[in-house]
């Protein structure tokens, strides 16, 4: 059976993905943000996902204002890499999971969420950045990736809520699928952030640190939030971070923090980054037996994932 | 209820933001598709050649005010007249200007002034939330306890 054992939530600016690309992490600027993964990066080394399914929105690039579908899942064998204006980012094109991208849309549509397929689908910086954040720049992405697009562009985005069940009903639809996968998935976007109108520049840290507590612990109360208060309190573009409810809906209801990562500014953005992991029944396997009479459970499962909680605020 | 009519929805009561909503989806859609155009590079040349031979004989269903918009790079005019930010952003890459460039450009400042605003941590939400206070109001009121006697309705 197929199963999610964690979830990532990753900022996915554009500015990330040009520093990367024009080779500058290494200034001053972008050291301060590329570091925060650097745990990251080890964590999901160690994790080894045999999928990952990245929520995500596109920036004009795949869909323009010609269609513009709520939520449209990736079903192709291979994601070519978008030419947003400068040429296609030189990162690796995406390789899918055709297979179990159908699985998916079978039992999420008979559940009634009705998705969008596509075929035919070319990924912008939203997927690609926070896979180099999460994977670096290798000259593969070292496991298939499912992409996920939400429309956050035009007004109205689905609600947190609806987005919340449609990461129940993929939990729903992952654990059905005969084959044995480690899947992870990725919420992405965010977090405070304007950059149209006199009101660009606008940041709330303090919206941002609440709204990472609530994803771990009480994400019910952040699929209560009307539209209206992320765009007030966190942006006109900040309403993006209704993804991140897709992939906290995906998980189980309890989960360990593992890590958590937060700066401002990258270009005119706040990032935010969590991975948070289901509290999995990998300790019924057998573990070494001085381990369990030495540690309470959930601490063995955060030695298992190679991290302990780590807060890093700047 | 009533539905809500164009007048009264909600969060235009943001201030210096143009939601991109359906209407303006509408609206734009033209303004939109020819920024669009400028994904491509032939476009991108064809454009700066010629601008508003560009515009007249492949966006000739633009409306006069954004047509003039455009020409005149007047960002927060064409979010007005249904543009949406992710499009008019490649209108500002076609130009060779950095985004902050166009940030600056929409909300009055220089590109340093705006650079600078945001390595001091952004522009703060107080006294941003809504053109008619009310929603600092009640954010202020919801943040502290406040007794029966001083509540007070502006
Ligand atoms: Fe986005």
């Amino acid at each position: 059976m197929a199963r999610i054992v964690a979830g990532v939530t990753s900022s996915h600016v554009p500015a990330i993905g040009a520093a990367i690309d024009n080779h500058r992490t290494g200034e001053p600027y972008w050291q301060r943000v590329f570091e925060g993964f650097e745990r990251s990066k080890e964590w999901i080394a160690k994790v080894k996902p045999d999928v990952c399914i990245v929520v995500y929105n596109d920036h004009a690039s795949a869909f323009s204002v010609e269609m513009i579908p709520t939520f449209a899942l990736g079903t192709a064998a291979e994601f070519p890499i978008a030419d947003e204006g400068w040429g296609p980012r030189p990162v690796p094109a995406v390789q899918g999971h055709p297979e179990l991208a159908a699985h998916i849309a079978q039992s999420v549509i008979l559940d009634e969420f009705d998705l969008t397929l596509c075929n035919k689908m070319e990924v912008d910086h939203g997927l690609t950045v926070p896979l180099n954040l999460m994977f670096g720049t290798p000259k593969q992405w070292p496991c298939p990736v499912i992409p996920l697009a939400v429309n956050v562009v035009m007004y109205p985005p689905p609600t947190g809520h609806r987005c919340f069940m449609l990461g129940r009903a993929i939990k729903k639809a992952i654990e059905s699928y005969p084959k044995d996968l480690k899947v992870v998935i990725f919420g992405t976007g965010g977090m405070s952030h304007q950059i149209s109108g006199q009101r660009a520049g606008l940041i709330n840290s303090k919206f941002d640190h609440a709204f990472l507590d609530n994803l771990t612990k009480n994400p019910k109360k952040l699929t209560r939030m009307p539209h209206l208060e992320y765009m007030r309190e966190a942006g006109a573009e900040g309403v993006e971070m209704v993804m991140w409810l897709i992939m906290r809906g995906a998980l189980d209801d309890n989960v360990d923090e593992v890590y958590r990562f937060y700066t401002v500014p990258a270009s005119n953005t706040a990032v935010g980054h969590i991975i948070l992991a289901n509290r999995t029944k990998a300790s019924k396997k057998p573990a070494s037996k001085k381990a369990v009479a030495r540690k309470p459970a959930t601490k063995i499962k955060r030695a298992a994932a190679g991290q302990k909680i780590q807060r890093i605020r700047s | 209820m009533a539905a809500k009519t164009i007048a009264e929805k909600d969060y235009d009561d943001i201030p210096g933001t143009y939601v991109f909503d359906a209407d303006r989806s509408r609206r734009g859609f033209h303004l939109n598709m020819f920024c669009m155009s400028l994904l491509k590079a032939e476009n991108r040349k064809a454009f700066k050649d010629n601008e508003a031979k560009y515009l007249d004989e492949r966006f000739s269903l633009l409306t006069p005010e954004q047509r003039e918009a455009i020409l005149k790079r007047q960002y927060n005019r064409m979010l007005e007249l249904g543009g949406n930010i992710y499009f008019t952003a490649k209108l500002g890459a076609t130009d060779g200007h950095p985004f902050q460039h166009l940030a600056a450009l929409m909300t009055g400042s220089t590109q340093q002034d705006y650079a600078d605003l945001m390595l001091r941590g952004g522009r703060p939400v107080e006294g941003n939330r809504s053109k008619s206070g009310k929603a600092d109001k009640l954010k202020a009121a919801t943040s502290k306890p406040v007794s029966k006697g001083n509540k007070r309705r502006g």
